[in-house]
């Protein structure tokens, strides 16, 4: 029964650190499909945080700040889609002036107009999300096995939580059963194809990095209005690299990007947990190694030793119509 | 739109263009500065000050430009093959092993001289390892480099914690470094340099590993432009087919020029390791790796233009603590957001004025063969 406990307790905290993960691997699922590399969801991600705890400390409202999130990871979205889709520039330079641009402003800016070493001020009630009980969590909660897994383990998360789990089989519709899915994943595969069809692939292109945007504002959101309670400078502590890892990991597919997610956020819980406590057989794990993990584990997929991870081919080269 | 970008003249190409796209870069940085509610101008002289006032913050500024010249020269060398290598932040961190170990063995019986070439030997090997596994990875099984570098670098961050806190570290100590090195693992200043200018050093560590920077620059330069590989690696960035088509060997390049910007990358290791410090800290390299792409971007990754970029830098550093400390509400991280700025404008939006300059000098250009057809007739 301790075990069973330990590993709800697990599960639990394993969601809780994989919601930014899997909002910001699926908004690079949108770009990426489309056809535009994006390394700057750690910066849109950081970007939005910073919007979120700063909108929402000041005007009192949580919607406030949450919509002020998405604002500013759509308008960061945009000045990567004018860099790479309409001047035709670096996916990948661009993606990295994007996470330093971002990472600078939000610490002179948070410093300037709320003077607690890049904090935005600690939020109150209203102003944050609130958790949620889904119903009957308390009356079963003493049912052997079942109870704690739905008290503890399903119920008792924020909206966004279930919004990110939501957003995997709505991702998985929009991109496989929509003319709009459809259209984008040919425009990461065969962009001329689908001009010769008539369809616009810039005005296409941009409405995938919009996506993008979205959803790395509800990433950014969460980190600031959810999982704490306002900003702290560098709260992504590159998470955004971490989602890039998944996104890679999972072959960007949009079930898989969930399960990589998830893996993801296991090992990072695992971490925290076993910090100090040797493991039967192997001995005592260092931290650090639990820490490199995800992103071991990556180079070794993307060597192709655990299947193969093709991205979309004309991924990261911008599109000329015509010379 | 889609009509190929007009041969410029050099000097817009190499001298104009960069300029413009820099001034644009601290254009948005001096609004960055109003929206803080402090005068960009102030700012700017406070930069110029911190950063050339006196011998000492000179030294500075030239000390930050050193380690931003090897880092920028790394993301040079791997460009002109066609290869983004994000990773010299890890290999400048991993680099620093071979520094540390070389210090650790010899500096208490060998004088600095000896010490050195061995250092340099040892930062390059182990920069150029951690650059040979992304780089043998995208040769042979495809990956692609961006990515392994990004996730070499966290891995190498993990790696250095874990040497740092475990094995490096003196026993009964509690800080995560290696111990102080004696004499030997102590790289000279070049006050003498600065001295010949009538300038004093004071504290600043500006040290030897300077004119080695300078060195690499130019072995850089003589390995792209007048060897054989260099020729390879140039014609592998401008074309992969081409390149195949002419028997070049692409995985053999790749490998080859990742390992070399690793290991320049590694180098970078010496400045603060055995000029500064004199042990190997917890993140010595503080993200001088990821200066080196805007550095190369800015320097249109020659090494004539990547040593003034390295020292616009350096200016940047010093002139910003400078700030920092008369503008309170400015700190350091304004340089992060510049460094950001300059790597949009002069990477991802380089070609966004070159449409109206290239117009420009078209006009010009008809209007002088106009003159010359009048005067003609």
């Amino acid at each position: 029964m301790d075990f069973f406990h330990v590993l709800v307790v697990l599960l639990e905290s394993t969601i809780r650190v994989s919601v930014p993960l899997v909002f910001a691997a699926l908004a690079g699922l949108f770009t990426e499909r489309a056809g535009v590399f994006d390394i700057g969801l750690e910066g849109k991600m950081l970007g939005a945080a910073f919007a979120a705890g700063a909108v929402a400390a000041v005007t009192q409202s949580v919607w406030m700040g949450l919509l002020a999130a998405i604002l500013i990871s759509i308008l960061l979205s945009l000045v990567h889609g004018y860099a790479s889709i309409t001047q035709r520039g670096n996916q990948i330079v661009s993606g990295v002036a994007i996470n330093f641009i971002v990472a600078g402003s939000t610490v002179i800016l948070g410093e300037a107009w709320f003077r607690q070493g890049g904090r935005t001020p600690a939020l109150a009630e209203g102003a944050r999300f609130q958790t949620i009980n889904l119903p009957g969590a308390d009356t079963i909660r003493d049912v052997p096995v079942l109870g704690p897994i739905y008290a503890d383990l399903l119920s008792g998360h924020f909206l966004l939580t279930y919004l990110a789990f939501a957003m995997v089989p709505a991702s998985w519709w929009i991109l496989y059963r929509t003319r709009f899915g459809l259209r984008l994943r040919a425009v990461g595969e065969n962009p001329g194809a689908v001009d010769t069809a008539g369809i616009s692939v810039i005005w296409l292109r941009y409405r995938a990095v919009i996506c993008c945007g979205i959803l790395c504002g509800f990433a950014g959101a969460y980190l600031s209005l959810a999982m704490t309670a306002g900003f702290v400078k560098g709260m992504t502590a590159g998470k955004g690299y971490i989602a890039l890892a998944a996104l890679i990991f999972a072959k960007w597919r949009p079930k898989n990007v969930m399960f990589a997610c998830l893996l993801f956020g296991f090992l990072d819980a695992l971490a925290i947990r076993l910090q100090g406590t040797p493991l039967p057989l192997i001995g005592q794990v260092p931290v650090q190694l639990m820490q490199a993990l995800p992103y071991i584990l990556t180079v070794i997929l993307l060597a192709g030793f655990i299947g193969k991870a093709i991205p979309p081919k004309a991924g990261g080269v911008p599109y000329v119509k015509e010379r | 739109m889609s009509t190929p970008y007009a041969k410029l003249p050099g000097w817009v190409e190499y001298g104009l263009i960069p300029l413009i796209n820099l001034a644009v870069a601290f254009l948005v940085a001096g609004l960055v500065v109003l929206l803080v509610g402090e005068n960009p101008f102030e700012a700017a002289y406070h930069l110029i000050n911190g950063a050339f006032g006196r011998g000492e913050y000179i030294g500075f500024t030239l000390y930050y430009a050193t380690t931003f010249i090897f880092t920028g020269l790394a993301v040079a060398v791997a460009f002109h093959a066609g290869l983004f290598n994000i990773g010299g932040e890890g290999q400048a961190y991993v680099g620093g092993i071979g520094v540390a170990l070389a210090c650790l063995w010899l500096d208490q019986v060998m004088p600095w001289y000896v010490v050195f070439p061995l250092a340099i030997l040892g930062s390059a090997f182990f920069g150029a390892l951690w650059a040979f596994l992304p780089g043998w990875l995208q040769a042979r099984r495809g990956s692609h480099i961006v990515i392994t570098t990004i996730m070499f670098n966290f891995i190498a961050s993990s790696l250095m914690v874990y040497l740092l806190t475990r094995v490096l570290k003196p026993l009964g100590s509690m800080a995560p470094q290696t111990r102080t090195f004696a004499e030997g693992g102590q790289l000279p200043k070049l006050d003498w340099l600065l001295s010949i200018f009538g300038l004093n050093v004071g504290t600043a560590p500006f040290n030897i590993s300077f004119l080695l920077a300078l060195a690499a620059a130019f072995g850089v330069w003589v390995l792209i432009w007048r060897t054989r590989l260099g020729y390879e690696m140039r014609t592998m960035g401008h074309s992969p087919s081409a390149a195949r088509y002419a028997g070049i060997r692409e995985s053999r390049i790749t490998v080859i020029a990742m390992m070399i910007s690793g290991g320049l990358a590694g180098m970078m290791a010496l400045n603060p390791i055995m000029g500064e410090q004199f042990r190997m800290q917890l993140d010595f390299v503080q993200g001088a790796g990821f200066v080196g792409i805007a550095v190369a971007l800015m320097g249109r990754s020659h090494p004539g233009g990547i040593i003034p970029a390295a020292i616009l830098f350096g200016v940047l550093y010093q002139g910003g603590a400078e700030i920092a400390f008369e503008m309170p509400s400015i700190s350091r991280d304004m340089i992060v957001i510049i460094q950001g700025l300059v790597i949009l404008f002069a990477g991802a939006l380089e070609n966004m004025f070159r449409p109206a300059i290239t117009r420009a000098f078209a006009m010009r250009g008809q209007r002088t063969a106009a003159v010359v057809q009048t005067k003609g007739a």
